[in-house]
């Protein structure tokens, strides 16, 4: 497994390993699950409160399907660690950022300094996501 | 029409940065080919079969006459003096280089323009009715919501990944000119029993191999609730649509799948629970951008009456202008389909001129219509000659539209490294053949692909032609019946292809049997739908 290389978050990361999704459910000790393209991470919903970190997993960057699942996750409330995991890319941090995730542990080490200059990228976004960022509507009509 | 805030242009000038970044990365290696083409895709960057190929936006098809004149400019100092307008309401110049690509970008930044999701798999270019604004018959001006949309579908971090390209059209008009239904999601503004303004949505339209006609699952959207619903639509198809064949990754595959209850139950469900996240912009948000879409400063006295007495003035008038909403104005198509030309091609020079006569003729905006034409959508009456005659003196006051001239076709092999056949000499040999007889066979859609992926529309057409390899050779099919309009029909092919030659022969004789056998007022699909493929058979291949 990859090690984490970015995280944004300041309580102590969790290193418990993660089961998959169709075995999560069976182990009530479990604190960690790793979320597929293929899986339903409506799923996890019932057990939020007794999960610690979510990996969702990048098989191939061209495959979208792990936005959905870190913002289907954040919309239920979840509020523990959501990383991303695989073949993740410069070019897909801020946009996951957005989505929710909060720890980065890429296949391959990316360039700190381009990554930096990644996550840095968008003063103002265009969407309300639950990353809590403003978006530009909502400053164009404060309330 | 719309003008950027300091938030637009923000995010513009941020992705020409973004860009020249990537761009800077691929150059010296720290991203690999693979890595780098969904990147120069989602800016609408291909490689060709000659050289890269840069797709620009005109969200919804609008311009200004700076927007139209840089477009001129970038031809000449980027490209060899041409530009190319596609059916998506988009400008494409076909001879870029990687690295000059950052600079063109920034050209374009500077008038509020840029190549964002123009490809990719991602939501694209928001297309809508040319004619919006100045139609006689639209509810409501269509842009605004279209707008909307733009911005929203910008950046979405969640929908950068699709399965596959995403299209939405907007139109508020009963005539569809836009083609909606042939769209991944296609709204009509429409007006309820209350009388309020909403959104109907059709899902799952499109061309390509499995050219499917959207349903509509919602009657009405209300306008509050637009952006949300448009959200659940994608998440449904984010989540689920199919990544194992690209052939079948469209939406309208998921729908055709699910079937169109089950994908709208799911939407319903996404729907319900995303009115609860907050993510729909505010009304006002709305109604701050309905005011760049306001009418502008008709000349309320301007004179109904127009001196048709040059002939060739009046054959132009009577085939490339429309009613406009406005007593004394209409709507005045300039056809890029000159006899024997590129459809959609334009000098730099020609773009000029046309920039300048917006500015001068019509309240400075043009639009680019999906059948590759261009439009000045508010042309005083009154200056209506001296607009012809600087068209004509240019090339572009050919009088052929919507008739057999006015041909859609794809770039083809001439260009793309996805085609199996050449388009363009087709459209030229066809539009030389039957320059002479166009007003004879009077409104006439003929649109011609050079691959199954159809980007010429040939489906649509009421002669659709596509062209396939057929053991190494171009051959080519003959599809009839097809329509994108209100009433909105698949062509069906007619039999056996035919070589380049052969299939000019084939639209001359399936326009014979139409003259033979049209009755009182019937145009060429209208036979067709009458007397059924039968007699056009016969005279092709009996």
């Amino acid at each position: 497994m990859s090690d984490v290389q970015f995280r944004f978050r300041d309580d102590e990361p969790v290193s418990d390993p993660a089961v998959t999704v169709d075995s999560f459910a069976d182990q009530t000790n479990a604190t960690a699950v790793r979320v597929e393209p293929s899986d339903d991470a409506r799923e996890l919903l019932p057990y939020l409160d007794r999960l610690r970190l979510i990996e969702v997993n990048f098989p191939a960057f061209t495959d979208g399907r792990g936005y959905s699942s870190a913002r289907v996750l954040r919309e239920a409330g979840f509020d523990g660690e959501i990383r991303a995991v695989g073949e993740v890319t410069i070019d897909m941090l801020s946009h996951m950022r957005r989505c929710g995730f909060d720890a980065f542990a890429p296949e391959q080490s990316l360039n700190p300094a381009d990554a930096q200059a990644a996550f840095d990228r968008w003063s103002d976004v265009y969407q309300a996501t639950a990353d809590g960022r403003q978006p530009i509507w909502a400053k164009r009509h404060p309330v | 029409m719309y003008k950027y805030d300091n938030y637009d242009q923000q995010m513009v000038d941020t992705r020409v940065e973004e860009f020249r970044d990537q761009v800077r990365r691929r150059l010296t290696g720290e991203l690999s080919e693979e890595q780098f083409r969904p990147l120069r895709l989602q800016n609408g960057l291909y490689l060709q079969l000659h050289a890269y190929m840069l797709r620009v936006a005109v969200p919804y098809g609008t311009l200004s006459s700076a927007q139209m004149r840089l477009l001129g400019d970038i031809a000449d100092k980027y490209d060899r003096g041409y530009g190319h307008f596609t059916t998506r309401q988009n400008i494409q110049y076909n001879w870029i280089k990687l690295e000059e690509t950052p600079d063109l970008l920034a050209d374009l930044a500077k008038v509020e323009m840029h190549a964002i999701q123009t490809s990719g798999n991602c939501i694209r270019n928001i297309s809508s009715d040319q004619y919006a604004g100045a139609a006689a018959d639209e509810i409501i001006d269509p842009r605004p919501y279209a707008e909307l949309l733009r911005q929203w579908s910008s950046f979405h971090p969640e929908f950068l990944t699709l399965p596959r390209k995403f299209k939405i059209c907007v139109i508020a008009s009963e005539t569809d000119r836009a083609a909606m239904r042939l769209h991944d999601i296609g709204i009509k503004m429409v007006r309820n029993a209350a009388g309020e303004i909403g959104a109907q949505f059709y899902v799952g339209g499109g061309m390509g191999r499995t050219p499917m006609i959207g349903p509509m699952i919602r009657e009405f959207v209300p306008l509050d609730q637009l952006i949300t619903y448009s959200e659940a639509c994608l998440r449904v198809y984010n989540r689920y649509g199919r990544r194992d064949n690209k052939y079948k990754a469209r939406i309208k595959i998921l729908v055709h799948e699910l079937g169109k209850e089950e994908y709208t139950r799911q939407v319903e469900e996404e729907f319900a629970h995303l009115m609860t996240q907050g993510i729909e912009p505010p009304i006002a948000e709305l109604e701050r951008i309905k005011i760049y879409f306001v009418d502008p400063a008709y000349d309320t006295a301007a004179s109904d009456e127009l001196d048709l007495s040059d002939p060739d003035f009046r054959l132009w008038v009577e085939r490339n202008t429309e009613g406009h909403k406005q007593a004394g104005y209409v709507i005045a198509t300039v056809s890029l389909k000159p006899v024997g030309g590129i459809p959609g091609d334009a000098s730099a020079d020609q773009i000029r001129l046309m920039a300048d006569l917006a500015r001068d003729y019509s309240f400075d905006e043009l639009r680019v219509t999906h059948a590759q034409n261009i439009v000045f959508p508010h042309v005083r009456k009154a200056d209506l000659y001296t607009v012809w005659q600087a068209l004509d003196a240019a090339d572009l006051g050919t009088p052929n539209l919507d008739t057999i001239g006015d041909i859609i076709a794809c770039p083809g092999l001439d260009y793309c490294s996805l085609a199996n056949a050449r388009s363009i000499p087709v459209a030229q040999k066809i539009s030389e053949r039957f320059a002479a007889k166009q007003e004879e066979i009077g409104e006439m859609k003929l649109k011609i692909s050079g691959c199954i992926n159809a980007c010429g529309h040939h489906h649509a057409g009421h002669i659709g032609i596509l062209g396939v390899d057929r053991k190494g050779k171009e051959n080519y099919q003959l599809l009839l019946g097809g329509s994108e309009g209100a009433d909105t029909s698949l062509g069906q092919i007619t039999g056996p292809g035919f070589d380049e030659d052969g299939i000019v022969n084939a639209v001359e004789k399936a326009t014979e049997v139409y003259l033979d056998k049209r009755e009182q007022g019937e145009r060429f699909l209208d036979t067709y739908r009458r007397i059924g493929m039968a007699p056009f058979k016969e005279a092709l291949y009996g």
